[in-house]
């Protein structure tokens, strides 16, 4: 208990097999209520920075693609800022959201993003994060939305020197936030929700 | 600036057997705590620009001929603060839910329920300065689930809520009082608390009900809050 003089959060509950309905609704058939499904394109003309793209999949404990799955990617521009009015370092790309959503395939449970490669940000010390984007995890069957991390594969020096992914406890868990890159600027992340390569997730 | 640690023994835990598709679901690792960071701190925010004029009128907003959704019309509103009790401006609110016979517009919903040609069950809104937002909607029915052979989902409408931090992100549902479906339903059970739990049912309130139109009930949600000393990140 923090205190009489605060209000405790509202509790989360599951986004549901049904998720598509209110956040994706063009996707899922419900046309005409939204011009687009919110966090559909990323970028327009004349954004800035390395245009890349990022596949995936959420997978289960028996190692199956969740098909209902709901996935929320937020990050930062080419120069490490954000387009947030929480944003105080400077003005971030105006052509660029730093926002994606995407569900996953009704039948491969597949999602992509086309985005852009962020720029590093700073840790709370002032040390610089290896590159990285946020992701937000949602599904039938999932209680509290998951929040993870995935990096780029090539930062080699930024990612050992990276403050979170130092961290870790079980060093070898740092893998499972590193995407694979299957071309050029190609990008693999699958999300393991258990298992032995179990993605970590953050609690912040 | 950062906001205040979650307390997860107040969230359902991630895996409730009882809510069988947790079970697979479930990280069994801890979640590893981190400081926030600008990618925790920052979220995008979306003007009222956005927002269409029918956006948060389930009633009308998926109509194709411009009649009205079946079932018992309803105004939900209420408003978003954060832990602290500060309003939560510009959150965008989406909501959806299924229509008054407890049947969802979705591809893989097979209930035996009819569709309603004039219900798509989404609404969209943004919170005003002082954190308010309402909906006129239909009430949603309750509905039988996979889960045990004979389980049913209260009537509810999922909320989506994003806020100024991604760190705030969250997804609920919102119940409504005196329906007890709510405490027969394992989903709802994933809620460690009685206490929480009513934090999630709407209470009725006649006074902001529309004469010969439309019952209210009211909805407040409660997102992180946060600390803001000067002392905070000071050596």
């Amino acid at each position: 208990m923090r205190g009489a003089s605060y209000a405790k959060e509202t509790p989360s509950q599951t986004a549901g097999p049904y998720v598509h309905i209110g956040c994706v609704p063009n996707f899922c058939g419900i046309g005409g209520v939204y011009a687009e499904d919110l966090g559909a394109s990323m970028l327009r003309a004349g954004a800035r920075g390395e245009r890349i793209t990022i596949r995936g999949a959420v997978l289960d404990g028996f190692g199956a693609a969740l098909k209902d799955a709901l996935v929320e990617i937020w990050q930062a521009d080419a120069a490490g800022l954000y387009n947030s009015p929480e944003e105080t370092r400077g003005a971030a790309d105006p052509n660029f959201t730093g926002f994606g959503r995407k569900a996953g395939d009704y039948t491969t449970g597949e999602w992509v993003f086309e985005t852009i490669r962020p720029g590093a940000t700073p840790f709370p010390d002032g040390r610089m994060q290896a590159p990285h984007v946020t992701f937000w995890i949602v599904a039938r069957g999932v209680n509290l939305g998951l929040h993870t991390r995935m990096y780029f594969p090539e930062d080699q020096a930024a990612l050992k020197a990276d403050p979170v992914l130092s961290r870790l406890e079980h060093q070898s868990r740092a893998a499972t936030l590193i995407a694979a890159r299957t071309g050029p600027a190609e990008y693999r992340f699958d999300i393991r929700l258990q298992g032995a390569e179990e993605t970590v997730f953050f609690d912040c | 600036m950062s906001y205040f640690a979650r307390d997860r023994s107040w969230h359902p835990p991630a895996l409730f057997p009882a809510y069988k598709t947790s079970v697979k679901r479930s990280p069994q690792a801890a979640p590893v705590a981190m400081p926030q960071t600008m990618s925790e701190l920052t979220a995008p925010v979306f003007g009222h620009a956005m927002i269409g004029a029918l956006d948060n009128d389930l009633i009308r907003n998926f109509s194709p001929t411009g009649e009205d959704a079946l079932g018992p019309r309803i105004i939900v509103y209420g408003r978003v603060a954060d832990e602290a009790g500060r309003p939560v401006p510009g959150a965008l609110i989406e909501v959806w839910q299924a229509n008054a016979g407890g049947r969802y517009r979705h591809a893989k919903e097979g209930y035996v329920a009819p569709l309603d040609p004039n219900f798509g069950g989404c609404g969209r809104t943004i919170t005003d300065e002082e954190g308010r937002y309402e909906f006129r909607t239909v009430q949603p029915g309750p509905y039988p689930w996979p889960n045990g052979p004979n389980d049913w989902r209260p009537a509810h409408i999922h909320f989506s809520l994003l806020g100024r931090a991604f760190a705030q992100r969250l997804i609920t549902q919102m119940y409504f009082e005196g329906d007890p479906m709510i405490w027969r339903c394992p989903i709802v059970a994933s809620v460690p608390s009685r206490e929480a739990v009513e934090t999630l049912i709407a209470a009725y309130d006649p006074l902001a009900t529309i004469p010969m139109d439309a019952r209210a009930y009211r909805f407040d949600i409660t997102l992180r809050g946060r600390r803001q000393t000067m002392f905070e990140g000071r050596p």
